[in-house]
């Protein structure tokens, strides 16, 4: 063989090899997501040949009075990684955080994707400003409220991305400045009921495990908060792997004490852990830690107001109750 | 799409200024193909500080965290820094390591996401790369990256993108202004391949350095293990997690080190003009990363580089900061010390001879002021260190441009790739020193202390996008006053009192416009100060009394 046809035929190899590598990656996810929706694994050809439509599923990505952390946890997904994602799952046909066209042309990408007659997913991250009509926050000269509205009133379903979104957030803390409100508070006028992915950050996990219930399954079932509870359903303190010491009464007393060093339970040093419902323990951030883990206590950041309810963060919450 | 052959005069309005953090709208004039005036206005108001007023100090920095996700930990930091310094406390040596290392990280995850996810797209030509020759694009790639390269990677990435674009739905691509053929795109499909590559590569590198950010946070974004008196993840200091971390900044470091830096000699070598345009006046910076023991000695040194001469650096008084509003939506008042008091938010609606922008405008001596890594690499080749001058020197001689060209729209890219390679580096000693001290013995990373009833204090930090400063007065033990003046408010702001333009109104005058329908040159110009909006709008608060500056 001369060595130019050994390079070919090494590169039809390539070629070969690469279209499955994607399709071993897919299969992989799809087991994955069949066992996250609690399924067996073996469901995972199941859950492909829902997802493998014609064309993939539209979803328009819309950022409030946000901090853009909702969208960099989604970055950090990895069954799929976030190109996997948006190139072979979904798409992704606006988010202002990645999106090539800008101004006038990203506009147009709205308007186009929103008369997509197969329709859309909307994810929402942040707030909604709602002050004086809401002229706090605007994108292309519109406000948050009036634009938000109607993307989110035309979608098949809405995800609220985050605290924020979910319940107003950081923004709507006392005194609440700009009047921001949470997407179910401030849409409910138009009739939209969104799904809350709560957390700061929420698990892209969690995300990502609703968007694909949405495409198999449909609704997956809420809690009282409108949070999926296949994943808020138990307490980040039912969850916690320093859970036996709590039982022991093992107790840190401070920062600088030996049982904080040995990892003992963070609750007298103000975890939120029993008040918070979330996956953290379980589903990790980052695939390898989470906050108590570390040595730093829940501050109960997937809860309605907790920036107010649940502080001040450092105390003992059985002092606060009886403050 | 064509484009006109007539240079086009007229105005252009970019919103949403896209892949970005937060809100923004640009708007400018052009005459014959040339920007002559520009109006930067960012499009949001959240009103943190008003939020963290009355809490307590030490828990402000859990608040101000959310200012920004993309930054995230900065604004922590920053914040216990300023708490610090009220109460008199110096963090113990281990902890300020794993602050290093925390700091480090996010500024070299940040300025890499920057490069590929929010800026590139802005040079190469995703679709073309349909068009490459894969063995060549993998030479090119050796080439660039002073290592040896797979072509099948290269098929691997071109075939996805050809599923990809076939399929017809381009998602994220939409619209995209490369689409098509666009004069300004001048990248081979061979080069746009190795881009498009990086691009994707860099999505998954990206993830390894955030998540050895979570070895010591806890999670990224939003560290929960920083705090007044040190940090607290006792966890971390087990041998197995600071190898892991060593591992996953490791492979990023190798990344930064071939392709990011690779790919800034590419963009160097094929648009030489844009390091033409893009200039502004002065830059400074804070200090940051001290030796851990003495707290001097910083790798990153603060100054002030007045008029793009490196002789004329002088040494940094944040006693001359001070914040104007008179074309901000915020009760008209005189221009203030961060520590002085203010208004409140008042919108009057877009007016360009008026107020337009959520942005307050601070200013040095009353002087609009470039930071972030421009400023801080061209201080460093002011004062001749050896490093920057060196990769500096290096990148321009490769690219036949002369000192001065730094001082651009793509100056300011390069200096952030040889800023976070210096950085990704550098942190392997951090990591070292660390771990002796693990191997030592116990070692502390957490002081106690006890809440002052009254003190003022500031919080210096050197973060992605230049100089953070936090200013909080704590009376009766709690937060009285809260103020941040942030990177993006530096940049990105709106004009002042005296009506002199922000540094990326100043830098977008001059720029050249081909096309008015589809305005990339815009677009590079804005990128490259990486704008992070959410971070710059906020309200000051009434205080009212004079205060005397102090430096960390």
């Amino acid at each position: 063989m001369s060595s130019s046809a050994r390079i070919a035929a090494l590169l039809m190899d390539r070629q070969r090899e690469a279209a499955g590598f994607s399709r071993r990656e897919f299969m992989k996810f799809c087991g994955l997501v069949a066992v996250a929706l609690g399924m067996e694994a073996s469901m995972g050809p199941v859950v492909a040949r829902a997802l493998e439509g014609k064309r993939r599923p539209s979803v328009i990505y819309m950022h409030g009075a946000e901090c853009t952390g909702c969208t960099e946890a989604l970055l950090r997904a990895v069954d799929p990684y976030v190109d996997v994602l948006i190139m072979e799952i979904i798409s992704l046909d606006y988010c202002e955080t990645i999106m090539a066209a800008a101004g006038d042309a990203s506009h147009k990408a709205l308007e186009t994707a929103m008369r997509n007659p197969d329709g859309y997913i909307c994810t929402i991250e942040g707030a909604i400003p709602t002050r004086d009509g809401g002229l706090y926050g605007q994108v292309g000269g519109e406000t948050m409220l009036s634009l938000f509205s109607r993307v989110a009133a035309g979608a098949k379903a809405v995800i609220a991305m985050g605290s924020c979104a979910s319940f107003g957030g950081i923004q709507a803390a006392a005194p609440n400045p700009s009047g921001a409100k949470g997407v179910g508070e401030a849409l409910a006028a138009v009739g939209v009921a969104p799904i809350n992915i709560a957390g700061c950050p929420p698990n892209p996990v969690n995300y990502i495990g609703t968007v694909v219930h949405l495409l198999t399954k449909g609704m997956p079932e809420l809690d009282s908060a409108r949070r999926p509870r296949m994943f808020f359903g138990r307490t980040v303190h039912d969850l916690c792997e320093r859970r036996k010491h709590f039982d022991k009464g093992e107790f840190a007393p401070s920062f600088s004490s030996e049982e904080a060093r040995a990892g003992w339970c963070l609750h007298k040093l103000g975890c939120r852990g029993p008040w918070t419902y979330n996956n953290c323990p379980t589903a990790l951030f980052n695939q390898t830690n989470w906050p108590v883990r570390a040595g730093g206590p829940c501050i109960g950041c997937s809860e309605p107001g907790f920036w107010d309810q649940l502080a001040p963060f450092s105390t003992d919450i059985r002092e606060k109750k009886r403050a | 799409m064509a484009t006109p052959t007539k240079k086009y005069t007229g105005p252009i309005t970019v919103d949403p200024v896209t892949r970005i953090e937060g809100h923004l709208k640009i708007r400018v004039d052009v005459r014959d193909g040339v920007i002559v005036k520009a109006f930067s206005s960012t499009q949001l108001f959240r009103g943190l500080e008003q939020i963290v007023q009355g809490r307590p100090p030490h828990e402000v920095h859990n608040y101000v965290q959310r200012a920004c996700g993309v930054c995230t930990t900065t604004h922590s930091l920053t914040s216990i820094r300023a708490v610090e310094d009220a109460i008199g406390l110096t963090p113990p040596p281990a902890a300020q390591l794993i602050r290093h290392l925390i700091l480090s990280s996010l500024i070299v995850h940040d300025h890499l996401v920057h490069f590929y996810h929010l800026h590139a797209l802005d040079f190469f030509d995703m679709a073309d790369a349909l068009n490459a020759d894969p063995v060549a694009a993998a030479r090119l790639q050796g080439e660039l990256a002073g290592r040896d390269t797979d072509p099948g990677e290269y098929f691997i990435v071109q075939s996805r993108l050809r599923k990809f674009v076939e399929g017809g739905q381009l998602g994220w691509l939409t619209n995209a202004y490369f689409l098509g053929g666009h004069p300004a795109y001048r990248l081979s499909p061979e080069e746009n391949l190795v881009m498009a590559a990086n691009y994707l590569a860099a999505l998954r590198v990206q993830l390894k350095l955030a998540r050895a950010m979570a070895v010591f946070c806890g999670k990224n974004p939003h560290s929960q293990t920083m705090q007044v008196g040190g940090v607290t993840c006792y966890d971390s200091l087990r041998p197995e997690r600071l190898e892991e971390f060593r591992a996953l900044y490791g492979e990023c470091r190798e990344f930064i080190n071939a392709n990011f830096k690779g790919d800034l000699f590419l963009l160097g070598r094929r648009y030489p003009e844009v390091a033409r345009y893009g200039a502004v006046s002065n830059h400074f910076a804070f200090d940051d990363f001290p030796d851990p023991e003495t707290g001097r000695d910083f790798f990153f040194p603060s100054g002030v580089l007045w008029n793009r001469d490196f002789k004329r650096l002088e040494s940094l008084d944040t006693g001359h900061i001070k914040e104007h509003v008179a074309r901000s939506w915020y009760e008209p008042g005189p221009e203030r010390h961060p520590y002085e008091g203010v208004t409140a938010p008042q919108y009057t609606g877009y007016d360009e001879d008026g107020r337009y922008s959520w942005s307050k405008a601070p200013r040095y001596k009353g002087e609009p002021m470039e930071c972030g890594p421009l400023a801080r690499r061209a201080i460093a080749y002011a004062r001749g260190e050896e490093e920057t001058v060196r990769r500096l020197d290096e990148w321009l001689a490769a690219s036949k441009l002369k000192p001065e060209n730094i001082f651009s729209t793509l100056g300011r890219t390069a200096c952030r790739m040889v800023e976070s390679v210096e950085l990704v580096n550098r942190m392997q000693g951090w990591l070292d020193d660390l771990q002796a001290r693990t191997r030592a013995g116990k070692v502390e990373i957490y002081k106690e202390w006890t809440m002052t009833d009254k003190a003022r204090g500031v919080g210096l930090c050197a973060v992605t996008r230049g100089a953070l400063s936090h200013w909080i007065n704590i009376e009766g033990g709690t937060t009285a006053n809260y103020q941040m003046v942030v990177p993006s408010t530096w940049n990105l702001g709106p004009r002042c009192s005296a009506g002199k333009p922000s540094p990326v109104e100043e830098a977008l005058t001059g720029n050249p416009v081909e096309d008015p329908e589809r305005p990339v040159e815009i677009l590079r110009t804005v990128h490259s100060f990486d704008p992070c909006i959410a971070c710059s709008v906020h309200v000051l608060q009434p205080g009212g009394r004079e205060r005397v500056f102090k430096v960390l």
